[in-house]
């Protein structure tokens, strides 16, 4: 059974093409990574699983649901934390997952429960009764998880649930979400551009200027890049370069003060390389393939990373300001 | 298509803060105040009223009908902020109708429009003014009547902003004018022609008239009121319902 399944969804903006003929699905109770760089179409694909874009042709389901004809048992169905936060700092943490909890209708028997065990879940149950604004970026970000829970969706959309945040409340957050699928039997559709985040996804796709380029498990789609990479360090990095050329099946190139040496097994490599150069080696170290080199060798390209966060930040806080003395 | 708890829930919500936002419920009480005795209490020694009340008398339902007009238009285009910071987007994700979002933002504003009204209100003994319990509840009733529809206005303009910085453009080029040319300052009859007319087109010209025809039930004169006070209802009746319409459509239409 399938938790979202997409089928040929494309949506276009006066010609420009955000989604182009995407299809996947996702499988109940598994985290679902959808990867690529900014503007790649992440987002709208979420806002049209989420009923608020309509696509220009395609179908999609979510939790079996049509979200063109039944948006409204879709919503019940899904719990979304948008990119920017959409939070009422006005309001206290309880009061915002208990508003939440009523348009969701969840009923009054068991609304405050719910909500307690929301705040419980991401540990923010002490501080219930404090007011939003007071929050720091990452407390925020766990009570809007906490919010898009409480409810008991059965698929929860996260769009960039990290970012902007510090490396530390980053890893909290993980640390809430990966508990999800188990714990609360929630389907996880997360987008993100860091890939090293996208490690922890039962499955993957990477999404290209609207298109689907490749899917798979994380190591499926490092199996596609080859095998493993070793770095050297020599005494004499020309001679050690000749001498590897020279063997068979081995390639080798200068990077950064390194030998750079792609090989299919690098454990089995390693031994004979070393038998190879004698004393001239000073350091080994070898690395798999990381989704960023699968990126990398797909779109030859790298990810961006963080270049909108200063000034997003810069954006909110002069909002902030503004809020504040410019009011009639 | 129209649900109680969205309803319920934007208008507790609504409530809260504006009870929470202590400088909101001062500066929305005190602007009303400013202008009744600083800017009514001067033209009354240079307006001079026939019919036998002054100035800031005369002045007094314009007042209510500020009150009503700036805390409704305000209440109304928080929605802009809502957009801005995010929290409407997670009304438009729930499982809620369009209809009930606009109800439920509509009678917010009526709600704190209404309460403020009735502060206003009270203030009436100290204007020489005499006003039966009937008449008190008539001008409330009237009041919140004309909330409800500057209410359904200002959230069809902020539908049409996507930040606030399109705040004091509202304030100048809308919320003022209409305020200036609703009868509340200067009788419309006595408008010039072009004037006349635009106060005519002027959904506030009807509140005010209304408030008139409540509080100077009686009085046949200049200051009073210009329309029959069922036109001023139906006026308003229609212009709710037209704009609780367009508000729903504008809603539906951005998704």
């Amino acid at each position: 059974m399938y938790a979202i399944e997409v089928d040929r969804l494309s949506k276009h903006y006066n010609g420009l093409v955000a989604v182009d003929d995407i299809s996947f699905q996702v499988p109940e109770g598994s985290i679902f990574g959808f990867l690529g760089p900014n503007g790649a179409g992440k987002t709208t694909t979420i806002n049209i699983l989420c009923t608020i874009v309509k696509p220009t042709s395609g179908n999609a389901k979510v939790n079996g649901f049509d979200c063109l004809k039944e948006p409204d048992r879709v919503r019940q169905s899904i719990g979304i934390v948008f990119q920017d936060t959409t939070l009422d700092k006005d309001l206290t943490a309880y009061e915002n997952l208990l508003y939440h909890a009523i348009l969701y209708n969840v009923s009054r028997r068991v609304r405050r429960q719910k909500v307690e065990d929301a705040l419980r879940f991401v540990d923010l149950f002490d501080r219930r009764d404090d007011f939003v604004r007071r929050f720091s970026g990452g407390m925020k970000r766990r009570l809007e998880v906490a919010r898009a829970i409480v409810h008991q969706p059965k698929v929860l959309f996260l769009d960039e649930p990290t970012i902007g945040l510090d490396p530390q409340s980053r890893k909290s957050l993980w640390d809430f979400i990966i508990r999800l699928p188990e714990e609360q039997g929630v389907t996880v559709f997360m987008t993100t551009h860091y890939m090293d985040e996208a490690e922890v996804c039962h499955s993957i796709a990477i999404i290209d200027k609207g298109k689907i380029i490749a899917a798979g498990s994380p190591a499926e789609l490092k199996k596609q890049v080859g095998g493993d990479v070793i770095y050297l360090k020599t005494t004499d990095n020309q001679e050690s370069i000749r001498l590897i050329r020279n063997h068979k099946g081995f390639d080798a190139e200068l990077k950064d003060d390194e030998i750079f040496v792609p090989v299919t097994k690098g454990d089995a490599c390693i031994p004979e390389l070393i038998k190879l150069l004698g004393d001239r080696v000073t350091s080994v170290r070898m690395q798999r393939p990381t989704l960023n080199d699968v990126f990398i060798k797909l779109t030859g390209k790298k990810i961006r990373e963080e270049v909108q966060d200063s000034s997003d930040q810069l954006r909110e806080a002069i909002r902030a300001y503004r809020r504040r003395f410019d009011r009639g | 298509m129209i649900e109680g708890r969205t309803i319920y829930v934007i208008l507790i919500r609504e409530i809260k803060k504006f009870l929470r936002e202590r400088s909101r419920l001062f500066s929305t009480v005190a602007r009303p105040l400013i202008w009744l005795f600083f800017v009514g209490g001067g033209m009354s020694r240079v307006v001079p009223m026939k019919g036998g009340v002054t100035y800031i008398q005369f002045f007094f339902p314009g007042i209510l009908a500020m009150t009503v007009l700036f805390s409704s238009i305000f209440s109304a285009i928080s929605i802009i902020w809502d957009k801005e910071f995010g929290y409407m987007k997670e009304m438009l994700v729930a499982p809620v109708s369009r209809t009930s979002i606009v109800l439920g933002k509509t009678l917010s504003g009526t709600f704190v429009s209404t309460l403020q009204a009735v502060i206003i209100l009270l203030l009436f003994p100290f204007l020489g003014f005499r006003l039966g319990p009937l008449g008190f509840f008539e001008a409330v009733a009237v009041s919140s009547f004309l909330a409800f529809s500057i209410s359904a206005i200002g959230i069809f303009i902020a539908t049409f902003y996507e930040s606030f910085e399109s705040f004091s453009v509202i304030m100048n080029f809308i919320v003022m004018p209409m305020f200036f040319l609703s009868g509340a300052m200067y009788p419309v009859h006595s408008m010039p022609e072009i004037l006349k007319t635009i106060s005519r087109l002027n959904p506030l010209t009807y509140g005010v008239d209304a408030l008139k025809n409540v509080i100077f039930p009686s009085l046949r004169a200049d200051i009073t009121a210009d329309f029959p006070f069922v036109f001023d209802l139906l006026v308003l009746l229609v212009v709710s319902l037209v704009f609780v319409v367009l508000d729903t459509l504008a809603f539906r239409k951005r998704l």
